[in-house]
């Protein structure tokens, strides 16, 4: 919402990723990525378990480290340097499939605690801005709730909410609908749906195939470690090139 | 039908015998009334079978005759005046008569941190609070309490409920943070004035704390433990954690070098051999500094492990989420982890308090003397043989009043933080 008098988008990237390599041990779960994001732009992830996306995806605000390569996030490049760190997550939001609010906290303090720990307000005012992102995600009267006394759905659009809260450039969705029952499902992507409008740069693991014909600039398909194919959704749609992006978009749109 | 309602549920709630009714909607009984709770409770329970009326019949009959002869000792053969008359020693040790005030005065302000802290941390005055506050009350009103203490305490009541009062004056921010304050510097100031300052002539002579004992030195001890071996074994269970291969080394080998050793041994190290150890330069440090050390240093080995097992039980996604807003290692732990980790071990940690208490009595083989230690230093007088038994019961009950009193604290304490529920029900 804040969104509408951003700027037009500008030809400079916001995520740059050049062939990202990641190994566990002796297994290489990231097989040399690379991706450019622009900001304001959806990009929406799918493929297989196992297939690495979900690694890729916390490359970016460095809940995993990449071995070799380089990841650059809002001028930022991603090193040891726990500073550089820091930085970069401040500005980047991420939503978790089991959404990982902090269970000790009221849904208030999960949401005000980021931005007065980390960005230094007053309590004061991050309270009235978690006010503002609890009417967003429409569900203002839970505030003094606990996350347990709230249902799957609630609790993802919480956490959305907790992200927001520390007005992050880009926002990481890992799964986010996976974990839910699919009566909830709908309440939390037409949230995620009207982020994406609203013109937050987002990047999203999702097999939600609705999702990403609504609001995906480019798609990502991967597969062991690499990207099989991307690009549109027209173009993903009705025009994979690939083999073995045909075979898994046939089974995830069969039914 | 909805003229008879309300009326059937009238005479439900006075239970009243009503004959069933069907309801004409559904043609369905209701369910059977239930009859009298408690006699239903004792049946259920007690005689439901013919075993467990046997079972209950000689359970009954051995309570009786157990309490008869324990009665029957309290009240006829027991001779208390071995308690009574040594009640200041018991309390106190050597510590000499004419400073005792000092001691009253000490708990005079513990009886108005007491009240600030309860009106500080407590909506409203419930029945913990009551019972809490009224502590001296009731000790006042004990049967071999002296006029002296009886006066003593009950001014350390008044000070109490007046700390309670006054501090209502404050706002909740404002409470908090004295009550805060005022509890981080009571035991230094407590201490400082068991031990005085001044020379013989001075308002505070100086007491050498080896005439301090009795109960004083082993609340004393147990305090000091408590207050600074979870700390302690906070930062020990963090180190053995570490990426940092010196550090968690260096904490396991601590760990598990004094998880190792008895306490007597430790106890036994801090009294003799560190004296040998320390430069001839530096002044000896105070035996009951030293046995408080060994005490919190072996106490924090254990609170390592409770804490280290609470950490372990947080998911791997409650730090991802931290680290993804922003909250850097120490922050997240100090915020998210660590409130929670603590929690989970609220009840592991009270029993280690509790045994910590319970340990303070082998000080005595040191040569100190706690409450134990005066206790048998009473029965090698020989006005006192035979008086084992009484003596003994006596150091018990009040062991026994202490440690309970913790683990009832203990359960206020998981109640109140939701603890083993989820948190749906807190608040």
């Amino acid at each position: 919402m804040n969104r509408n008098s951003a700027p037009a988008r500008t030809e400079d990237p916001i995520i740059i990723c050049r062939d990202v390599q990641k190994w566990f041990g002796k297994y290489h779960a990231l097989k040399g990525i690379s991706m450019e994001v622009m900001p304001q732009e959806v990009i929406v992830i799918f493929g297989p378990s196992g297939s690495g996306k979900s690694t890729f995806i916390r490359t970016i605000n460095r809940l995993e480290a990449h071995q070799s390569g380089q990841i650059i996030v809002d001028g930022i490049e991603l090193t040891h340097d726990v500073r550089n760190i820091e930085r970069v997550r401040m500005e980047t939001g991420m939503v978790f499939q089991q959404f990982n609010l902090f269970p000790h906290l009221t849904v208030m303090q999960n949401i005000t605690y980021a931005p007065m720990y980390n960005r230094k307000w007053h309590r004061s005012k991050a309270e009235k801005v978690a006010m503002e992102l609890l009417e967003r995600v429409g569900i203002p009267e839970q505030a003094e709730k606990y996350p347990a006394q709230l249902s799957g759905g609630q609790q993802q659009r919480v956490a959305i909410a907790r992200a927001l809260a520390m007005q992050p450039k880009m926002m990481l969705f890992d799964e986010p609908t996976s974990a839910l029952d699919p009566e909830m499902i709908k309440e939390v992507l037409d949230v995620m749906i009207e982020l994406a409008q609203s013109g937050m740069t987002m990047i999203v693991i999702t097999h939600e195939m609705g999702f990403a014909r609504a609001v995906a600039d480019r798609l990502f398909f991967f597969d062991e470690g690499l990207v099989v194919e991307s690009g549109t959704p027209d173009e993903l749609f009705n025009f994979p090139k690939e083999e073995r992006s045909k075979q898994f978009l046939a089974q995830i749109l069969s039914h | 039908m909805r003229l008879l309602r309300p009326n059937l549920t009238l005479r439900r709630r006075m239970a009243l015998p009503v004959a069933p009714v069907t309801d004409p909607q559904t043609n369905v009984l209701p369910p059977a009334r239930e009859g009298n709770t408690a006699l239903r409770w004792i049946k259920e329970n007690l005689f439901s079978s013919l075993f467990d009326s046997v079972l209950t019949i000689i359970s009954l009959l051995f309570l009786f005759f157990a309490l008869r002869l324990a009665l029957d000792w309290v009240f006829n053969l027991a001779q208390w005046d071995v308690i009574t008359e040594n009640i200041n020693i018991l309390m106190k040790g050597a510590y000499p008569s004419d400073q005792v005030w000092r001691i009253w005065l000490g708990l005079y302000l513990l009886g108005a941190i007491v009240g600030i802290n309860l009106r500080a941390w407590n909506r409203e005055l419930n029945r913990t609070t009551i019972a809490i506050a009224a502590i001296p009350l009731i000790l006042a009103l004990l049967p071999f309490a002296s006029e002296n203490a009886r006066i003593n305490l009950i001014i350390i009541q008044v000070t109490s409920a007046a700390a309670y009062l006054l501090t209502s004056i404050l706002g909740d921010k404002r409470r908090r943070q004295l009550a805060a304050v005022m509890s981080i510097l009571y035991i230094p100031v407590f201490i400082l004035l068991l031990e005085g300052f001044t020379d013989e002539d001075g308002i505070m002579p100086l007491v050498k704390s080896d005439l301090w004992g009795g109960l004083l030195l082993s609340v004393l001890l147990a305090t000091v433990g408590i207050i600074f071996s979870l700390p302690l074994g906070i930062v020990l269970a963090l180190g053995r954690r570490s990426r940092q291969p010196a550090i968690s080394a260096l904490c396991i080998t601590y760990i598990e070098v004094v998880r190792g050793v008895p306490l007597i041994s430790i106890l036994f190290m801090g009294n003799i051999m560190l004296q040998l150890f320390m430069p001839q330069s530096l002044p000896p440090i105070d035996r009951v500094v030293r046995v408080m050390m060994a005490i919190t240093l072996f106490t924090a080995a254990y609170m390592a492990e409770i804490v280290r097992g609470g950490l372990q039980a947080i998911p791997k996604g409650q730090y991802d989420a931290a680290y993804a807003l922003g909250f850097s290692g120490l922050k997240s732990m100090r915020v998210i982890i660590l409130p929670q980790a603590l929690r989970i071990v609220i009840p592991v940690i009270v029993s280690q308090f509790i045994g910590l208490l319970l340990d303070t009595t082998l000080v005595a083989l040191v040569g100190l003397f706690d409450l134990l230690g005066i206790g048998q230093a009473i029965l090698s007088n020989p006005n006192w043989l035979g008086r084992s038994q009484e003596v003994y019961v006596f150091i018990g009950l009040i062991y026994w009043i202490l440690a309970t009193s913790m683990a009832f604290a203990s359960q206020r304490l998981e109640k109140n933080l939701g603890v083993g529920r989820n948190y749906d029900e807190s608040q």
